[in-house]
């Protein structure tokens, strides 16, 4: 299997993010004008044949969607880009555009022109007030380069790229939630159907929504092609993909890797094994929406459909280790409590269900739980499962089940002893 | 029309205008420049964007009320925003709130009575690879520690 490095060679360093840098070490620009002349149709056939499927979290197929943009209408088409990155331990869209903006920026204009839009939205977080300046500077020079404007690369299309900052609601990643916040709306997620973002996207218009890493990927697939981009990974799980790793391994942080590789091997080999000598508890491995994995579950291969076979997901690829010491219930509070927060409030199995999972978490891990407390998590997170308008109802009850199922002993360990057995503790940190 | 805010606002507003089919879709960047301008969001502040953009206030409401990023009232002049999410928490952020509160002596969400520091709780910020993280203004802090935290406050007294 392939395991080149595409991506994270240059990250870290000084100075890699402009134009000329990005030219010299990554054939910056280059795909651009092959895609040029090999036309759009073959464009798309090369996007869907590589296998690329969205790295935002659901891991649908990208040229797929790309094709669901209506050929005949007289609408205005847009690309968005979505750089909200808000699921908890994800941070690799933000190195993508702090190392490599043209990268993205170069994929955005052949996804673009692709489905024949003139207009780029690039939602980002609010809270990446420096990374949202970076991009500025590298919009910028793609402009005065040529390839964003009047004429974008002499051929007559013109194309505007523009970036807008998000504002702090982890909501606004879903993507309907974030077309209603570019308009200037809360970001209430819209219903679909009608309003698949293809059909009824940003300004009522066919739109195509697709996340940083994923719009990064286009241009090697279109300098090197859809065969070598197979290489990488398993079958229907094609490409190379950052990896976020975080919590109480050695050695968190950002991992290139192919798809499909074994997370114990990253744990171990990578991430230099679990900290002070501890023992590997649990992990996420997609995302505080990805339900969690016990310690035997987690030999698993890191690649959508294994992951979905495992029972979980891969989400964002964000995964989150937990050492043995750690009380399970507190990372169940920190959990509940963030959809607590962010839920938007429109569904009311959403908005009470969180609220619920908040204060019974709360409840049982100060040592005051009854007994019928474990049942009624699973039936409020049944009751959320299916029945929302976008899929952070299932964010929220798909973990949360999950840990109450899976580590049922201690959560009763909780009500019987009437304390809790770990004294609150995150291995490390002491609770209030 | 009278001029209500700088000229940056204006800059940047006449900018990215061309960007958008209508003005209310212009609303976050007019906030962001606002907030930028006056450090927090006001009823006045509000009645000024919509006047601006010529949209009703309710709107302008409905959107600060729901964005976190939108600060409704004063923030100190150092916004110690600890993110207490769980790969924070796993590495210890729940130990650096706590430091914060005594050495500020105030509690979460409150701000200083000099006005220097606001301490507040966010979510993740997309840095768990260098948790703990605060962001304090628009910098981000990683690996942050209580050393770090003292050095901060300490210098910015
Ligand atoms: C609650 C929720 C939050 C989401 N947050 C993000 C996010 O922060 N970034 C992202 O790219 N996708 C996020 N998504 C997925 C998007 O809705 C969408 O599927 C994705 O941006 C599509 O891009 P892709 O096909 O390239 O992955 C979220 C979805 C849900 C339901
Ligand atoms: S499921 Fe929750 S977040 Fe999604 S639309 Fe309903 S209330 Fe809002
Ligand atoms: S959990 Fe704190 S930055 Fe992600």
């Amino acid at each position: 299997m392939n395991s080149e490095i595409v991506f994270s060679k240059y990250y870290g360093q000084a100075g890699v993010e402009g134009i000329d840098a990005y030219k010299k070490n990554e054939a910056g620009y280059t795909a651009l004008p092959k895609a040029i002349e090999m036309g759009w149709e073959k464009v798309l056939q090369e996007v869907k044949d590589s296998g690329l499927r969205g790295r935002g979290g659901a891991g649908f197929p990208c040229g797929t969607k790309w094709g669901f943009i209506p050929k005949n209408s007289d609408k205005a088409k847009y690309l968005v880009i979505n750089a909200d990155e808000s699921e908890p331990g994800t941070f690799k869209d933000r190195a993508i555009m702090t190392y490599q903006p043209h990268l993205m920026i170069e994929g955005a204009i052949i996804a673009a022109m692709t489905i024949n839009a003139h207009m780029i939205y690039c939602y980002i977080r609010g809270e990446y007030v420096k990374e949202a300046e970076i991009l500025e500077k590298a919009v910028a020079e793609a402009y005065k380069a040529g390839y964003l404007g009047k004429n974008s690369c002499g051929t007559g299309y013109q194309l505007d790229f523009v970036v807008h900052r998000g504002a702090g609601a982890y909501i606004c990643g879903e993507e309907t939630a974030l077309l209603n916040s570019i308009e200037g709306k809360r970001g209430e997620p819209r219903i679909k159907p009608p309003f698949f973002p293809a059909a009824i996207g940003l300004y009522g218009c066919p739109t195509v929504v697709n996340n940083v890493e994923t719009l990064a990927c286009v241009p090697m697939i279109v300098n090197r092609g859809a065969t070598w981009f197979k290489t990488f990974g398993p079958e229907k799980n094609s490409g190379m993909k950052l990896f976020c790793i975080s919590g109480h391994v050695n050695r968190p942080g950002l991992y290139e890797k192919p798809m499909g590789y074994p997370l114990m091997k990253l744990i171990n080999e990578d991430c230099g094994g679990i900290w002070r000598g501890r023992k590997l508890k649990a992990a996420f491995p997609g995302g505080s929406s990805s339900p969690l994995l016990t310690a035997e579950e987690c030999n698993v291969n890191l690649d959508f459909d294994s992951l979905a076979k495992a029972g979980s997901m891969l989400g964002s690829a964000a995964i989150m280790i937990i050492d043995d010491a750690t009380c399970m219930l507190k990372v169940a509070i920190r959990t509940a409590h963030f959809y607590q927060v962010e839920s938007c409030g429109q569904c009311t199995p959403c908005r009470e269900g969180t609220m619920w999972l908040k204060d019974l978490h709360h409840r049982l891990e100060a040592g005051q739980g009854r007994r019928g407390d474990l049942d009624l998590i699973e039936d409020i997170c049944n009751n959320m499962d299916g029945t929302t308008i976008c899929a952070f109802g299932e964010a929220t009850a798909w973990p949360l089940r999950s840990m109450v199922k899976k580590f049922r002993a201690e959560y009763e360990q909780h009500i019987t002893e009437k304390r809790c057995p770990f004294g609150g503790s995150a291995g490390h940190a002491h609770g209030h | 029309m009278e001029k209500k805010f700088g000229n940056d606002f204006y800059a940047e507003m006449d900018r990215i205008q061309r960007f958008y089919p209508n003005k209310r879709a212009m609303l976050l960047p007019a906030l962001h420049a606002a907030q930028g301008e006056r450090g927090w969001i006001s009823d006045d502040t509000m009645q000024d964007v919509a006047d601006f953009l010529g949209i009703p206030k309710t709107q302008v409401l409905e959107a600060v009320s729901f964005y976190h990023w939108f600060k409704m009232k004063p923030v100190g002049k150092f916004n110690l925003q600890f993110c207490n999410n769980i790969a924070c928490w796993l590495r210890g952020s729940e130990e650096l709130i706590h430091h914060a509160e005594q050495k500020c002596k105030v509690k979460m969400g409150e701000t200083t009575k000099d006005g220097l520091f606001t301490i507040s709780e966010v979510e993740c910020l997309g840095s768990c690879g260098t948790a703990p993280v605060c962001q304090i203004n628009n910098d981000y802090h990683e690996n942050f520690d209580i050393h770090k935290l003292d050095k901060v406050i300490e210098g910015s007294r």
